[in-house]
């Protein structure tokens, strides 16, 4: 760890006092504070318009909040440059989307690559992590499909490699399994918390009862504000 | 954790330690701008095909240019650069003159002078029979000729043989190809209507580079002008050979040679000289061409920006995906500008096979050697690139400046 500002000992993500209004003004987020620990599987449930996505895009750097400070792997990322925030993404953070967001004329193995391209990883060795992340999600059998020969289970197990293939500090996943039917759900609920138990830090926001009650910490959102927290702190 | 990527050290937390950042291989960039290509390859190919027409016209109106004047070249080697052409020219007062009919046999008497020949003015027309029209002349002029004329101008027949002493003084007439051509007749041993008589056609010329005056002329002996056309043996031009490192000193004592009265009336040309200004002319014409090659490039740039600006807008959640995945926003650009600039080379490169290829046509039809000068394909190619990457400018800042939370609609 030498020369990175992270510290592997703190808190996978920690977001203090972070508002988000939108100009309107309507408050998104009000004043949330979350410490989210390494090794945690934590869900974030909440009505429609509670503020979910909009604190998944500021856990993940992708939005600024209007006030509040985040923190990921201890790194304050308030007021970075937008380069170096890309960098905390590329090194730090795994996204996993409702929509999955893979490439068509990509095959598995090199969607999963993707995830490590813009590390400024030699390609031969984005391939390698990229063949071991598929066989993390059980998917080393599919890595020559296309997105279009897979089911929608298996694109997003290919999306979750992807996420994964950089061992990122914290895993942020937008309703995984809200283009999944119910058995596919399952499947990437039994992956999600497999995952979690060989040490990866998950923070999904889903409206997936089954994905909440598998999580080991719920954290119900309303109207921008923490309402409930299992693991009150 | 390994592999994290460091950068320049910028004291944040710790005072000394480097910030994350985020790289793009130089090796990764252009399979990435290939991507886009491969994914819509049809409209790929449809969208590079401006460019490629204005690579390819530019090509060709280079090559052909190129093997225009390769071929001009070995034309003026191949004729000699040593001849020269004297003609009345005007008097002071603006009337037309004439030259002496001493004067052909005065040139050819100046030391240096290898051969003069000289064709006379004779006032009739020919026609392909006397059942044709007397106003439709075919602009046809006929002309009397010296037997030494066509070997003065290094010409060549066709068909048949030139006129010589015995010809010249009977009804013979020798034709120029356009003439030949411009009245139907392709063989010799055929009469024509010439003068109100008929003449037998001895001999075709090919076409006379060094005197395309002559092209469209039917030629008599100068005999047979005189004694059934009432010719006046007035010499309206005379061609002359002259040893090649005197010829400017002939040049200067031709026109008192020819009309030793009045030199001031006697013009003396250079054919060569109109032979180089005729290839000047061409290429100024071909400048319209390389106008036309540069609208058709601009409207294929025009095209490859209007196809990348959809290709963003169809492409916002890969963008997003990228921005989350660690790209930074000059990343998200080089993508979108090196994938403009690819498509434009793809267009580059077949328009300049298309080019090279309508060049090699072009000359073998003409009998030329097709030239296509390594530096114009050097320079398409070039040029190519130059427009994708101004193409590709606006779409790439546009997939830059994308927020990508809304990008992935999170």
């Amino acid at each position: 760890m030498n020369g990175t500002v992270f510290d592997s000992t703190a808190s996978a993500l920690e977001l203090i006092g972070v508002s988000k209004v939108h100009p309107g003004p309507v408050a998104a987020l009000r004043s949330v504070s979350v410490t989210i620990g390494t090794g945690e599987f934590t869900a974030i449930v909440g009505p429609s318009g509670s503020g979910k996505s909009t604190m998944l895009a500021i856990a993940g750097t992708l939005e600024r909040p209007t006030s509040g400070s985040v923190r990921v792997a201890g790194l304050v990322v308030d007021g970075l440059p937008d380069r170096a925030l890309s960098g905390v993404r590329a090194g730090r953070i795994g996204f996993v989307f409702q929509q999955f967001f893979l490439i068509p004329t990509l095959t598995a193995l090199d969607n999963v690559a993707t995830g490590l391209l813009y590390r400024g990883v030699p390609a031969a060795q984005r391939r390698r992590a990229a063949a071991d992340a598929l066989a993390e999600v059980g998917l080393s059998g599919r890595a020559g499909h296309r997105p279009a020969e897979l089911s929608g289970g298996e694109c997003q197990r290919v999306a979750i490699a992807r996420a994964l293939a950089g061992r990122p500090a914290v895993i942020l996943a937008d309703e995984p399994t809200g283009s999944l039917d119910s058995a596919a759900s399952a499947g990437i609920l039994t992956l999600l918390a497999e995952l979690n138990s060989r040490g990866a830090t998950i923070l999904v926001v889903t409206h997936n009862p089954e994905i909440a009650g598998a999580a080991s910490r719920v954290i119900r959102l309303r109207d921008g504000r923490i309402k409930q927290d299992s693991e009150a702190s | 954790m390994s592999g994290v990527v460091t950068g320049r050290a910028e004291g944040r937390a710790g005072g000394r330690a480097a910030l994350p950042v985020s790289r793009l291989r130089a090796a990764d960039i252009w399979p990435l701008a290939l991507l886009g290509l491969v994914s819509r390859p049809a409209r790929a190919a449809l969208s590079a095909v401006g460019v490629a027409l204005g690579i390819a016209t530019m090509v060709a109106v280079l090559g052909v240019a190129s093997s225009s004047q390769a071929q001009l070249v070995a034309q003026i080697d191949a004729l000699g650069t040593n001849l020269l052409t004297v003609a009345p020219g005007q008097s002071f007062g603006g009337q037309t003159v004439t030259l002496p009919p001493s004067a052909p046999a005065m040139v050819a008497r100046v030391g240096p002078v290898i051969g003069a020949a000289a064709i006379g003015d004779v006032n009739a027309q020919v026609y392909r029979n006397d059942r044709i029209s007397p106003a439709n002349t075919n602009a046809i002029t006929v002309y009397s000729a010296d037997a030494g004329l066509l070997r003065t101008l290094q010409g060549q027949l066709a068909r048949g043989r030139f006129l010589n002493a015995a010809t010249a003084r009977y009804p013979a007439v020798v034709l120029g190809a356009d003439a030949a051509a411009a009245l139907g007749i392709d063989r010799t041993g055929v009469q024509v209507w010439l003068g109100n008589r008929w003449f037998g056609v001895v001999g075709i010329m090919r076409r006379l580079p060094l005197a395309p005056e002559l092209d469209r002329t039917a030629l008599i002996g100068d005999p047979v002008a005189q004694r059934l056309l009432h010719a006046t043996a007035a010499p309206v031009q005379i061609y002359v050979r002259a040893n090649p490192a005197s010829i400017a000193a002939v040049a200067a004592v031709l026109p008192a040679t020819a009309d030793p009265a009045a030199p001031q009336n006697v013009s003396v040309a250079d054919p060569i000289t109109a032979l180089t200004a005729r290839a000047d002319a061409s290429v100024a014409f071909q400048e319209q061409f390389l106008a036309l090659g540069a609208v058709a490039l601009l409207v294929g740039g025009i095209g490859i920006a209007n196809v990348m600006v959809i290709a963003v807008l169809e492409r916002r959640g890969e963008i997003g995906l990228r921005r989350a995945l660690g790209a930074r926003r000059l990343h998200v650009a080089v993508q979108f500008a090196g994938e403009a600039t690819l498509l434009a080379g793809c267009g580059g490169v077949a328009g300049a096979v298309l080019g090279g290829f309508t060049t090699t046509v072009y000359a073998a039809a003409r009998h030329w050697d097709a030239v296509v000068p390594v530096p114009v394909l050097l320079a398409a190619a070039g040029v190519a690139l130059l427009v994708g990457a101004v193409a590709g400018l606006y779409p790439a800042l546009r997939a830059a400046r994308l927020v990508p939370a809304e990008a992935l609609r999170l």
